[in-house]
């Protein structure tokens, strides 16, 4: 199928780019392994707060970074397009055949593989500070990764697509990621919010990935939190698929 | 992706094309309807100021942008209707390229044969073959970024061409580029064009539009406004041109404007055209004219300060055609 054929021909082409510059993979982890080993520590004596949920301050802290990870990684992919855009090659490949929905489609992929390679590697380096994983609560984890790469890049590309430049994309996505962040409860659970910011943070879709990924890392696998998160990203993901279809149909490069 | 399709008909015929952008200030209308029908095997040159509308024209024919209004043949297919069967006859080199500069020449060749449709082998044998054709085999390997401006070229028209298209879009191919990467690229024109394949090109060199192109076409403010072979274009500007740059002051507005009229009244001066600070007189005999012209001037008080006379070129039919001079549009 000739969709299917493109998607992994502009796949093959943005992993390889990925990888002949590894310097973003490197800095994309780069922070949230400074978190794990210079702030971590500090949740040990946290932990035993009231309100700090239970099952080991790593397996409380972990999610917290994978889905920054997500974020910043999913966030940032835009700049690849502006690039791509200034080239010159989004316009040399409008005018062959190849279908509009693959270019989006390639890249996406692209994203999503990279994100998880990261999501991987700080889950193995963060096993010897003393986080505990299992199979189910890896599979739930990456399935929320995966439906959260293809809600954030797609989004990136589609701004990309509007601003069209790095200055006003960086300054954008800061604009946006940083209250999404900290509404999230990445660093510190939200258990620990007073009322009003609780409510606030429920606004956040962040949120509820982060608190799907830490309920099967700290023992509740049944926890409603689950089905939530992975519906919620899964329908998110849909549709900012949709949206950035319709997006990359209509741009004129 | 047979070698040149078989279709009726020309290789572009458009019929009132059109082309609106809604901007803050209202609607801008850039292509105001536009006749053309480029016969098959001709390298067309397009020809334009800046701003009149060459660059959407050639972005409507190549698939890049949606007609506002009007009715479009490219390569014999419905340009509105079959944009996709368009694109697969077609291949379109952007004036700036497209190529990223982490990429090798070979690897891009390769992708791009492979959006055409051609496996995996196939791609890489045409890539090859390509890469060997512009000169490039021992540049193949190195990313595009290191390439020299000529090189860099022939890799965009490459790309242009390795799914073998009926019709070859160019936009500016040479601009930026040395004289000796510019005849080089120029042969390679000329030899898509005798192996069958119809070339559509814009360009801002007099010599480029006279030396390679067939046909002519000049558009400005959105249409038409000459269309024809260099040679008949030049012809019907007429012969020669004299020109005079007045004494005076250095701007001279009023013996540059007395020296006009007085020329303007001459039975042997056909039309006379201001050009930055000189005019231009279009005569059928030079070497009569001039010297009576001179006597004229000095009779009447407005000796030339310098007179120049030269067989008319394609620039005397753009300014002509268009009010602006093409060398400006070169320099701009």
């Amino acid at each position: 199928m000739k969709l299917l054929r493109d998607t992994w021909l502009i796949f093959e082409r943005s992993l390889l780019l990925t990888l002949r510059n590894p310097a973003w993979l490197v800095l994309g982890l780069m922070q949230p392994i400074l978190y794990l080993v210079l702030f971590g520590p500090l949740l040990k004596s946290v932990a035993s707060a009231p309100g700090f949920p239970g099952g080991g301050s790593w397996n409380v802290f972990v999610p917290g970074l994978l889905v920054q990870i997500a974020l910043f990684s999913g966030g940032f992919v835009g700049f690849s397009l502006v690039a791509q855009l200034r080239y010159g090659v989004v316009e040399r490949f409008r005018v062959t055949p190849m279908s509009r929905t693959a270019m989006l489609l390639g890249m996406s992929l692209r994203d999503v593989v990279v994100l998880v390679s990261q999501a991987l590697i700080l889950i193995v380096v963060a096993i010897p500070f003393g986080l505990t994983v299992d199979a189910y609560g890896l599979a739930v984890t990456i399935a929320i990764l995966i439906a959260l790469g293809l809600t954030l890049a797609p989004t990136s590309y589609v701004i990309a697509l509007q601003l069209r430049s790095e200055d006003a994309l960086a300054q954008f996505i800061n604009a946006v990621a940083v209250p999404m962040l900290l509404l999230s409860g990445i660093l510190l659970p939200m258990s620990l919010a007073p009322g009003w910011l609780g409510t606030l943070a429920t606004a956040d879709p962040l949120l509820h990935a982060v608190e799907a990924i830490r309920a099967v890392f700290t023992g509740r696998p049944t926890d409603p939190a689950v089905p939530l998160g992975l519906a919620l990203f899964a329908g998110l993901a849909v549709l900012a698929l949709l949206g950035a279809r319709r997006a990359f149909g209509r741009a004129v490069a | 992706m047979d070698h040149l399709v078989e279709f009726p008909g020309p290789m572009i015929e458009t019929h009132d094309l059109r082309r609106t952008f809604k901007g803050r200030g209202g609607a801008v209308e850039a292509v105001r309807g536009i006749d053309l029908r480029v016969e098959r095997g001709q390298i067309f040159g397009f020809l334009g100021p800046n701003g009149a509308g060459k660059t959407t024209t050639l972005r409507m024919l190549a698939t890049l942008l949606p007609p506002t209004a009007g009715e479009a043949r490219v390569a014999g297919v419905d340009l509105v209707r079959e944009p996709q069967r368009v694109r697969e006859r077609i291949g379109y080199v952007a004036q700036g390229g497209g190529t990223d500069p982490a990429v090798t020449g070979r690897a891009e060749l390769i992708i791009q044969s492979r959006l055409y449709g051609m496996s995996r082998a196939a791609a890489t044998a045409r890539a090859a073959e390509v890469l060997a054709a512009l000169q490039l085999d021992s540049a193949g390997d190195r990313p595009a970024g290191t390439y020299s401006g000529g090189m860099r070229r022939r890799l965009d028209l490459g790309l242009g061409l390795v799914h073998r298209p009926s019709l070859l879009f160019l936009d500016e191919p040479t601009t930026g580029l040395d004289p000796q990467a510019r005849a080089n690229l120029w042969d390679e024109i000329r030899s898509l064009q005798h192996g069958g394949t119809t070339v559509f090109m814009t360009t801002h060199y007099l010599e480029e539009a006279d030396a390679l192109c067939d046909r002519l076409a000049i558009i400005d403010h959105g249409l038409i406004v000459a269309e024809d072979t260099p040679a008949a274009l030049k012809r019907e500007v007429a012969g020669e041109v004299v020109t005079l740059g007045m004494s005076g002051s250095p701007d001279g507005p009023g013996s540059l404007e007395a020296a006009r009229a007085l020329a303007e009244a001459q039975p042997y001066v056909r039309e006379v055209v201001p050009d930055d600070g000189v005019i231009r007189l279009y005569v059928d005999h030079g070497e009569t004219a001039l010297p009576a012209l001179l006597r004229l001037l000095d009779g009447a008080g407005l000796p030339p300060q310098r007179v120049g006379l030269a067989q008319a070129s394609l620039d005397d039919v753009f300014l002509r055609k268009t009010g602006r001079s093409l060398r400006d549009e070169a320099a701009a």
